[in-house]
């Protein structure tokens, strides 16, 4: 083999193995991962709103040929919500742009994302996977308002 | 060398048909950009819908003219360096399983009864034609492929010690690829898909089918791939003047693809449900590992290319860069073959972006994604095919190239055009902009409560991109079809540029057996493809009952 062929094998190890250390990294260290695997359980396709504690929003969420339901979800600023999501018919996309929540509703599976908002703002939900007729027009909102005022303290 | 008449005729038909139906797949093209920066907010032109012309740009564009394309190249390679012709019945049935199929999966289309897209996610369910369409076309292709492998044997036993011609490798590693990974998809519509459409089965389990899809899907970009392959390392060095700098090298980047190129499919779920956070890892880390044999290829050919500018003198470290034919008519191959090239720094850049695990959460099928794969698939792969295509219809058709100085022009026309719309679509993929959507009814609709004017200069730029790429088809289908009628002036040969080697190199036995490769490549799919079916049955629960895409309500049978 050429010295050079060598050189550029070991600097391509080089290149990827950094690559492979960041996501690495991020997943282990920052907690950056693929959503989570749930098993499968009917209770999924009731959506729902639910506070758990003072922070942190359980949210069950259906994507249905061309709707989210809930497709308006209002928590205030600071607030941590675990979105668990599936289908009811066809493949649907679930994306929160700026969040990096990235996630397929596919009939049958139940997918799981956990996201912290911290910015009050309107977050739109939109669904990134053809799904007929209808799907450019399927979307959610995530409502963050301020942090109400805690007069106890 | 001089072929029979059939076999000429049937690899020219397979040129030209593909050609054919190129015109409607730019076409739909074109009206995407046009809808998608909002200059239409309706979901129809010409009595076709948008997700129709959708699903026709992507079967055409991306499996009936790279199919029917990889084998009318296959046949010119092998008989060209085997010197000597496959099988006359396998030629013809295979021509004619996929026109059959080519067609009625149009019929299906046209007649919009199949808007599913070239993915046809169930359980969105098209017509059986659809199905039975694409099963047949994929059937034909190995039926090609039979007929090669008969012959390589012949060929084999008359020159035991030969080595193998690279071409011949290339082309018989990248049909084994591809019957292994169309047995998966064969599953998924001769057994799940076909069956469930005709109502004869009720559900269909849904990560199951996808599963199997991206089993095949992630290898079919190789399958388009390996073809250009095959140029840069056995035509490109030869027309840019120059010698092949190791063909050893191009051995093993082409073995590499053989055991990397199947099990990775999993990096297109890594959103979706129903698979382990694990074995997305697995798959992430072996798609790396397919990115070994393009840094290989990447540098082989640059360094063919720096010999072939330093032959002409070329200076400096970068001065050979300049010295080669970007214009010469005579070798007009040259400009298809490295304006696909540079185009695929980018694709090959971004396609490690998207299959970086946790990473792809930023850009899963958000608009960077076809802006990533119009730098692979419709940068080297679509190039070499409108290259290659003229060159072979030129010499099989003993004809001159008619309107030579605007097929000249196409490939850097093309590359400016894609490298804008690339941008375009990558720039709104990470605002969050939708691929597959017709965004001028809701988010570029001014009149919408949707509307999105963060979206508007992404989807011009995309336009503007878009447009110079239809130029470009436009300048390519008037030399292709003049050339095509035009009349016969000189011999009708079957011809390839042949690059010679550089440098004599030590014959490297194991670079020369297809046996060890393959079952490293089983052991690495099984590997890699229990997880995952393990990872199905555990978290999938209840199949799903067909939809159409028109109507929320399941289809009654």
């Amino acid at each position: 083999m050429d010295k050079h062929e060598l050189r550029i094998l070991l600097l391509t190890g080089i290149l990827l193995g950094t690559f492979l250390f960041a996501v690495l990294y991020a997943a282990n260290k920052k907690n950056i991962d693929v959503p989570a695997c749930i098993p499968y359980s009917g209770a999924f396709k009731e959506p729902h709103i639910r506070p758990l504690d003072k922070n942190t929003y359980e949210v069950f969420c259906v994507a249905k040929m061309w709707a989210f339901e809930p497709s308006e979800i209002t928590i205030p600023a600071g607030s941590e919500v675990d979105f668990y999501l599936t289908s009811t018919d066809v493949v649907h996309g679930f994306h929160i742009a700026k969040k990096d929540v990235n996630m397929m509703a596919v009939y049958g599976g139940i997918n799981k994302t956990t996201v912290k908002f911290n910015e009050p703002g309107v977050y739109k939900i939109i669904c990134h996977e053809y799904c007929g007729a209808g799907h450019q027009n399927m979307m959610a909102e995530v409502i963050v308002n301020r942090k109400p005022i805690n007069t106890n303290q | 060398m001089q072929i029979s008449k059939s076999f000429k005729r049937t690899i020219i038909i397979e040129l030209i048909v593909p050609v054919i139906l190129l015109v409607l797949g730019i076409y739909h093209g074109l009206m995407q950009v046009i809808y998608r920066a909002g200059l239409l907010h309706k979901s129809s032109t010409a009595h076709l819908d948008y997700y129709q012309g959708l699903t026709l740009h992507g079967v055409i564009n991306a499996i009936v003219l790279t199919t029917f394309f990889g084998v009318a190249f296959g046949h010119a390679t092998m008989a060209f360096y085997l010197k000597r012709e496959p099988n006359k019945s396998t030629v013809a049935i295979s021509m004619w399983l996929m026109i059959i199929g080519t067609i009625l999966a149009a019929i299906a289309m046209l007649s919009g009864n199949a808007s599913v897209l070239y993915t046809f996610y169930p359980p969105l369910k098209a017509h059986p034609f659809f199905y039975l369409g694409a099963a047949l076309l994929v059937v034909g292709s190995w039926v090609a492929f039979w007929g090669w492998i008969k012959m390589y044997r012949t060929w084999r036993k008359e020159n035991a010690e030969a080595k193998i011609p690279l071409a011949v490798l290339g082309t018989i590693i990248n049909f084994t690829i591809w019957s292994i990974c169309t047995l998966a998809v064969a599953y998924e519509i001769l057994v799940l898909l076909l069956p469930w459409s005709l109502g004869w089965t009720k559900t269909v389990n849904v990560t199951l089918a996808r599963t199997l899809f991206w089993f095949f899907g992630h290898a079919l970009v190789y399958f388009w791939l390996l073809p250009a392959y095959i140029m840069y390392y056995t035509i490109l060095p030869k027309v840019a003047g120059g010698k092949l700098f190791s063909e050893n090298a191009g051995r093993l980047a082409f073995f590499l693809f053989l055991i990397l190129s199947v099990p990775v499919g999993v990096h297109h779920q890594f959103s979706e449900p129903g698979i382990s956070p694990s074995t997305k890892l697995f798959h992430s880390i072996l798609t790396f590992g397919v990115a070994i044999p393009s840094f290989i290829t990447a540098f082989t050919i640059s360094a063919s290319l720096e010999y072939a500018g330093r032959k002409r003198n070329a200076k400096g470290l970068f001065g050979w860069m300049k010295k080669l034919p970007y214009w010469d008519k005579k070798n007009f191959l040259f400009g298809y073959l490295i304006c696909g090239l540079i185009l695929f720094i980018f694709g090959g850049f971004t396609g490690i972006v998207n299959s970086s695990y946790a990473l792809n959460n930023v850009v899963h099928n958000t608009s960077w994604m076809p802006g990533h794969f119009h730098m692979t698939v419709a940068g080297p792969v679509f190039l070499a095919i409108l290259g290659m295509s003229l060159y072979l219809i030129t010499k099989l058709g003993g004809k001159k190239m008619r309107f030579q100085s605007y097929a000249v022009m196409v490939p850097y026309l093309w590359m400016i055009g894609i490298l804008l719309f690339s941008t375009g679509l990558m720039w709104g993929g990470l605002m969050g902009e939708p691929r597959r959507t017709n965004l001028g009814m809701s988010y570029l609709n001014p009149d919408s409560p949707l509307f999105r004017p963060d979206w508007v200069p992404s989807t011009l730029l995309a336009l503007l991109g878009g447009i110079i790429m239809t130029a470009a088809a436009l300048l390519y289908f008037i030399s292709f079809f003049a050339t095509l009628f035009a009349k016969k002036t000189t011999n009708e040969m079957l011809e390839l540029p042949v690059a010679e080697p550089l440098h004599q190199e030590s014959h490297v036995s194991i670079l020369h057996k297809f046996t060890p490769w393959l079952l490293v490549m089983v052991i690495v799919i099984i590997l890699a493809y229990i997880p995952a079916l393990l990872d199905i049955k555990k978290y999938v629960g209840p199949s799903a009952p067909p939809y159409l895409p028109t109507n929320p309500l399941p289809v009654k049978k």
